[in-house]
């Protein structure tokens, strides 16, 4: 039960924060690119603020897999990273953190972009 | 505003002696699928780029218009062309094999009327003895140029339109068979302070309205001597706007007018949002539909007037706003 | 014109359609969340397998990424985009979409000036300001932690 629960709870929060992002963009016009920017930025000061990881902890993927899950991970870089180099761990942490999913975009990207070709939407191909 | 009236031209020597059109296959399925000259199965057109698909089309559509006029490119004197893409890409590719006098001309969705009424323009005053006005979109090359990849998952506002993937071709000469072109009005630039990039139906219906009321003042005319008012591609939200702006001058539409971005596509079954858009829109419906229906008498006289959106990226993500512009082209079966 | 710019901006406002929110927030609710449901069931599993909480979590966005690529490549994402809206831009799989799509689209402007330049056309802004945010935080907690107390 405990398990089915938290498939629950990480579907609840993660639906949240996407339902959020649609209503900004229905309301505000604010283009993808903003809406990333913005839940990323976020997610660093919830992360900094100490907001962020109860909801990690309760919700888990739905608090990770969204983009201020990201932010989270850079802010939470960044505090160990001064925790353990002082000055310089401001400019370590959040490249730290990010390395994993930066990189697989990277190089999934490369990998995909010289295997497929781009095709139409919807209607089209 | 209103301080120069411009000016209508009439013609007594145009007539558009063939006109061809092909298109890309979401257009052919559409509601006019079997009007089109060709319909392309592959929307790269067999090529490698989408900019060398849409030059193709450009280059499918002259050659039929041509073939249907029995003309061959030594006996051609001009060609006024235009298209979406930087550098008018698609045409200059698109045409450079024919080796005939070529003018690249470029007024967003508005171009075809505009390459017409110059093709008129040229043939009645005697310049050339024939002229040929060619334009085309292409969804794919827009897309990428104005928008995102294909494949990127951003979402399409309900105003936004959906660029056809289409080429029209028209010859003009003085050869006295219908449809003749008896009739063209310039647009000016109107600016009526658009900024939404999704929305560019009301960025153009100001001009739309400006343009086809100059040309039926300076006519003398009223709605009700066209049997059509065709507008290229206000889209639905456009189409709204202009009738409102004719509401308040006491003149209805009702009944007359047709857009081409509205026709073009089932808009019940195929996901378009506002309607169809860009330089091949309305220029393949002309010439695959309502050219032909002058030509055999069932519309006697129509006022077509394509629709521009002046949009520059830069522009407005600089906070600029959006120009429209319209150009009106009266054709008659007579 | 027999309008001002003003009143006609008034006027497009009123005749062009809103989105249809009672439509697109669910199916931003509802496929976002899957995504998710997906990224928690990855992360039990890999946790399962024998790893701690913070390999999973990164062999977790890995998976993602790796998934949201290959849906990219095979025009897949988009299409689920077109009724997800939100739904698909906001999780990691979204990020990942936007830095494939763009490499996709301008291999054909080369490997290095269109694939490798164009890749962080769309996502360039979120590592910048992600980044940036993130080093100011770092400044800022260290100096509460030096100077602070």
């Amino acid at each position: 039960m405990d398990m089915f629960m938290e498939y629950v709870w990480a579907f609840l929060v993660g639906g949240l924060l996407c339902a959020i992002g649609q209503v900004l963009i229905d309301l505000t016009k604010l283009t993808p690119a903003r809406i990333l920017t913005s839940y990323v930025v976020a997610g660093v000061v919830l992360g900094a603020i100490g907001v962020y990881e109860p909801i990690v902890n309760f919700a888990g993927g739905g608090a990770t897999v969204p983009l201020t899950g990201f932010g989270y991970l850079l802010a939470k870089g960044v505090r160990e990273a001064v925790d353990s180099n002082g000055i310089l761990g401001a400019f370590m942490g959040g490249f730290t953190n990010a390395a994993v999913g930066i990189s697989a975009a990277i190089f999934f990207g490369l990998i995909a972009a010289l295997i497929f070709k781009s095709g139409s939407k919807i209607n089209e191909t | 505003m209103g301080m120069c009236e411009g000016k209508t031209f009439k013609f007594s020597n145009a007539s558009v002696t063939s006109f061809a059109a092909v298109v890309g296959k979401v257009e052919g399925e559409g509601p006019y699928g079997s009007e089109f000259d060709e319909v392309i199965e592959d929307n790269k057109g067999g090529t490698d780029t989408w900019e060398q698909a849409e030059a193709g089309l450009q280059k499918k559509s002259l050659q039929y218009a041509m073939e249907k006029a029995e003309l061959e490119s030594g006996k051609m004197d001009i060609i006024f062309a235009g298209d979406l893409l930087n550098q008018c890409t698609g045409s200059s590719y698109g045409l450079k094999e024919f080796y005939i006098p070529f003018v690249g001309i470029y007024g967003a969705c508005s171009t075809f009327a505009e390459g017409l009424l110059l093709a008129a323009s040229m043939v009645n005053a005697g310049y050339v003895e024939n002229a040929a006005a060619v334009t085309s979109s292409h969804f794919s090359s827009a897309e990428r140029q104005f928008r995102f990849p294909l494949n990127y998952g951003g979402v399409r506002t309900p105003t936004a339109q959906w660029t056809a993937t289409a080429s029209g071709a028209a010859i003009i000469d003085a050869s006295q068979r219908p449809p003749f072109i008896r009739a063209a009005t310039v647009g000016k630039i109107q600016d009526m302070g658009i900024t939404d990039l999704n929305n560019m139906g009301a960025a153009m219906a100001g001009a739309a309205y400006d343009t086809i009321t100059r040309h039926m003042k300076h006519m003398g005319t009223h709605p009700e001597n066209y049997d059509l008012i065709i507008t290229g591609d206000l889209g639905q939200v456009g189409s709204d706007m202009m009738y409102e702006l004719f509401k308040r001058d006491g003149v209805s539409l009702e009944g007359r007018h047709k857009d081409c971005g509205l026709m073009i596509y089932d808009r019940d079954k195929q996901d378009v949002h506002a309607g169809g858009s860009g330089c091949g829109c309305s220029a393949s419906m002309m010439c695959a539909y309502f050219l032909k229906k002058v030509r055999r008498g069932e519309l006697k006289r129509i006022l077509y007037t394509a629709t521009g959106a002046l949009m520059s990226p830069t522009m407005v993500q600089q906070g600029g706003s959006i120009p429209g512009i319209a150009h009106a082209v009266e054709i008659t079966s007579e | 014109m027999n309008i001002s710019n003003q009143e006609y901006g008034e006027l497009a406002k009123r005749i062009s359609p809103p989105s249809a929110m009672y439509k697109t927030i669910p199916m931003a609710f509802v496929i976002g969340g899957g995504i998710c449901v997906i990224g928690e069931l990855l992360l039990n599993l890999y946790q399962m397998a024998g790893m701690d909480m913070e390999q999973a979590g990164m062999l977790t966005s890995m998976s993602l990424i790796f998934l949201s690529a290959l849906f990219t490549g095979l025009k897949l994402y988009d299409r689920l985009a077109q009724h997800a809206g939100a739904g698909t831009l906001v999780p990691i799989t979204g990020f990942a979409n936007s830095v494939v799509s763009p490499a996709l689209e301008f291999k054909s402007e080369g490997y290095v000036l269109g694939l490798g330049a164009k890749m962080f056309v769309i996502a360039g802004p979120v590592l910048v300001y992600g980044i940036s945010a993130s080093i100011i935080y770092g400044l800022i907690y260290y100096c509460f932690k030096t100077f602070g107390g």
